[in-house]
């Protein structure tokens, strides 16, 4: 229990962090917006295509632009982590007997509020372009960009603690980030592509996450798409925090 | 607290750290013995890289030993961690806190993640804030600070807690003399009033001198001698006896040299500086030895060595020469 609050105080502390530079969490939009703004009209021709997903283009495109975002916006938070290694703030709480777990779910905590928070504003301008989607759909596609986010998170604090070093944290995200966004299908369908493709990114998790936001997005509640999304969101985010909190106990003890 | 009253607070056995690097193994610390009584304040003193920080990381439960164990505040490090956390105070060397956030919060969070109250948290940050002169800070951002303020708020956050036991690594580099002397003031504040234990280190010979009731001297990772700052300088490079004789220097080096008592005599510019066990015993009969040679003695001074002047004579390299040092190194 005293974790939990231990947890709290971080979060609270981190979030007032935050919420003094806005900028960074605005500019975390700018990116997905863009694509709305300037890529989302050229797939309106698409639906049409053989292999497009059921639904309007928003609605497959949308969803993608969400686990963008909650895979951009938290990927990267492992920078911050050794900015704060480098102040000493770490070493500061380390020092304290508050639990390894709670220094780290209290930051995971305020990423994963920022991360809900843009993905709500997105939601509210797509809607505005377009989107159409059922409250419950798009509650659970929240849900499912949540637990991405706290994965996602977790694990790029424990890369930053592991690596200690901004070139090497970059370095690494880079050889992960760009394969992830294309072999997801997070742009574009992966049922677009031929079927070893397509057979291939089966094995990533991160494209059934995709799917079954999609499927959320869409109201397909009927099918096993949003199930197995939330299946392998959990997975990844429980993997996350257990890699983060080991490697907080193993660094910092 | 689990401490006994007549337990030391610190007790170090063996303990040391060896850092593997890609260039070979360095020996930080080897295997250091000592301890710290309770309401004791001890200095660590030492040139750069001589072990100080590391030490204080292992004892604070930040850095695990390669060899040795302690016991800290009563609590086993190796075995029980947290219970140390729990019971001590650390200030880093090199800071503390983030420039983005203000004063108050770093101190309330710090002292809210010790298990204090929101309410006692924010009693204790404005207490220690007045302490410490940073009173009118509280709502500022830390990197609106000076560099001598947000040290102080290093300590302070070190302190907000009220631990029995602190470890302050280098806690006045960069304040100015009149904050220097605040926190001395304050420190010893904490032993007198509270009871406090304090080790701490420090390159300032004046502080430890001024401020330490005990102080260990640390070189390649070894404490190469111990005591109160009078004992130190006494025992290890005794008192400087000066006599001013003139163009008779040379003769009266010889007629001293030898005399029991006298470690070393050396002519300098129509002196002789004698060194001896105790000044205050020794300088009669070398004046009557110099006398008795007929050598006209103009003057006698009798010099307290200052702590550098131990250090120079322990490690063979002076505190204020450190780039020197590296040259000297005893092999
Ligand atoms: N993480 C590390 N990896 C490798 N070597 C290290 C590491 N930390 C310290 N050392 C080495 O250990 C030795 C002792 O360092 P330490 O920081 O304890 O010295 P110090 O007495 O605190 O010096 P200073 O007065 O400069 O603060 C130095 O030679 C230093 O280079
Ligand atoms: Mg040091």
């Amino acid at each position: 229990m005293s974790a939990w609050r231990e947890a709290r105080l971080v979060f609270r502390q981190q979030l007032r962090l935050s919420w003094r530079q806005p900028v960074w969490a605005v500019l975390a939009l700018i990116q997905p917006l863009l694509y709305l703004a300037l890529f989302g009209p050229l797939l309106r021709p698409l639906t049409h295509t053989p292999g497009f997903p059921p639904g309007s283009s928003w609605s497959v495109f949308v969803p993608g632009l969400l686990i963008q975002l909650a895979m951009f916006g938290t990927m990267f938070v492992g920078f911050g982590l050794i900015a704060e290694m480098r102040y000493g703030v770490v070493e500061r709480m380390r020092v304290t007997p508050a639990s390894r777990m709670a220094l780290l779910m209290g930051r995971v905590m305020r990423d994963a509020v920022v991360l809900v928070g843009q993905a709500v504003l997105l939601i509210a301008i797509a809607t505005v372009f377009g989107l159409r989607a059922p409250l419950l759909g798009l509650a659970a596609v929240l849900v499912i960009v949540l637990l991405l986010g706290i994965s996602l998170s977790s694990f790029s604090y424990a890369a930053g603690l592991k690596l200690r070093s901004e070139d090497a944290l970059a370095q690494l995200l880079n050889s992960l980030a760009v394969p992830l966004l294309l072999r997801s299908g997070i742009l574009l369908p992966m049922s677009l592509a031929p079927r070893w493709l397509y057979l291939l990114s089966r094995l990533n998790p991160f494209s059934h996450v995709v799917d079954g936001a999609r499927a959320a997005v869409r109201g397909d509640f009927g099918s096993g798409s949003i199930a197995v999304g939330f299946i392998a969101a959990l997975g990844l985010a429980i993997a996350g925090v257990a890699v983060g909190t080991r490697t907080f106990h193993r660094e910092t003890n | 607290m689990a401490a006994q009253t007549n337990q030391p607070m610190v007790e170090a056995r063996g303990l040391g750290r060896t850092f593997r690097t890609r260039t070979g193994d360095v020996e930080a610390v080897a295997g250091v013995d000592f301890a710290v009584q309770a309401r004791e304040v001890v200095g660590f003193l030492g040139p750069n890289g001589a072990g100080k920080t590391t030490t204080q990381r292992m004892l604070s439960t930040l850095l695990a030993p390669t060899s040795g164990e302690a016991t800290v505040a009563g609590c086993d490090l190796r075995r029980n961690p947290v219970g140390v956390r729990r019971r001590i105070g650390y200030v880093a060397q090199g800071g503390s806190t983030n420039p983005n956030a203000l004063c108050d919060e770093e101190l309330v969070l710090q002292a809210q993640l010790y298990g204090l109250g929101a309410e006692e948290a924010g009693r204790r940050a404005a207490d220690i804030c007045a302490r410490l002169d940073l009173a009118d800070l509280g709502a500022r951002q830390i990197k609106t600070l000076s560099g001598g303020q947000r040290r102080r708020l290093d300590v302070a956050l070190g302190l907000v807690h009220g631990p029995g036991l602190v470890f302050l690594d280098e806690p006045s580099t960069g304040l100015d003399p009149q904050s220097r002397a605040n926190l001395w003031t304050h420190i010893r504040g904490l032993r007198d009033e509270l009871g406090t234990t304090v080790f701490l280190t420090t390159h300032y010979l004046d502080e430890a001198d001024a401020l330490c009731d005990r102080i260990l001297i640390i070189d390649h990772g070894r404490i190469v001698a111990e005591g109160t700052p009078d004992q130190l300088k006494r025992r290890i490079s005794g008192d400087l006896v000066i006599f001013t004789v003139g163009p008779e220097a040379e003769r009266a080096r010889g007629v001293l040299a030898g005399r029991p008592g006298v470690r070393e005599a050396v002519p300098h510019d129509g002196t002789v500086r004698v060194t001896v066990e105790r000044g205050e015993e020794g300088a009669l009969p070398l004046m009557r030895a110099l006398d008795a040679a007929g050598i006209p003695v103009a003057s006698m001074q009798i010099a307290r060595p200052t702590l550098d002047d131990v250090f120079l004579t322990l490690t063979g390299h002076s505190l204020r020469d450190q780039p020197a040092a590296e040259g000297r190194r005893p092999s």
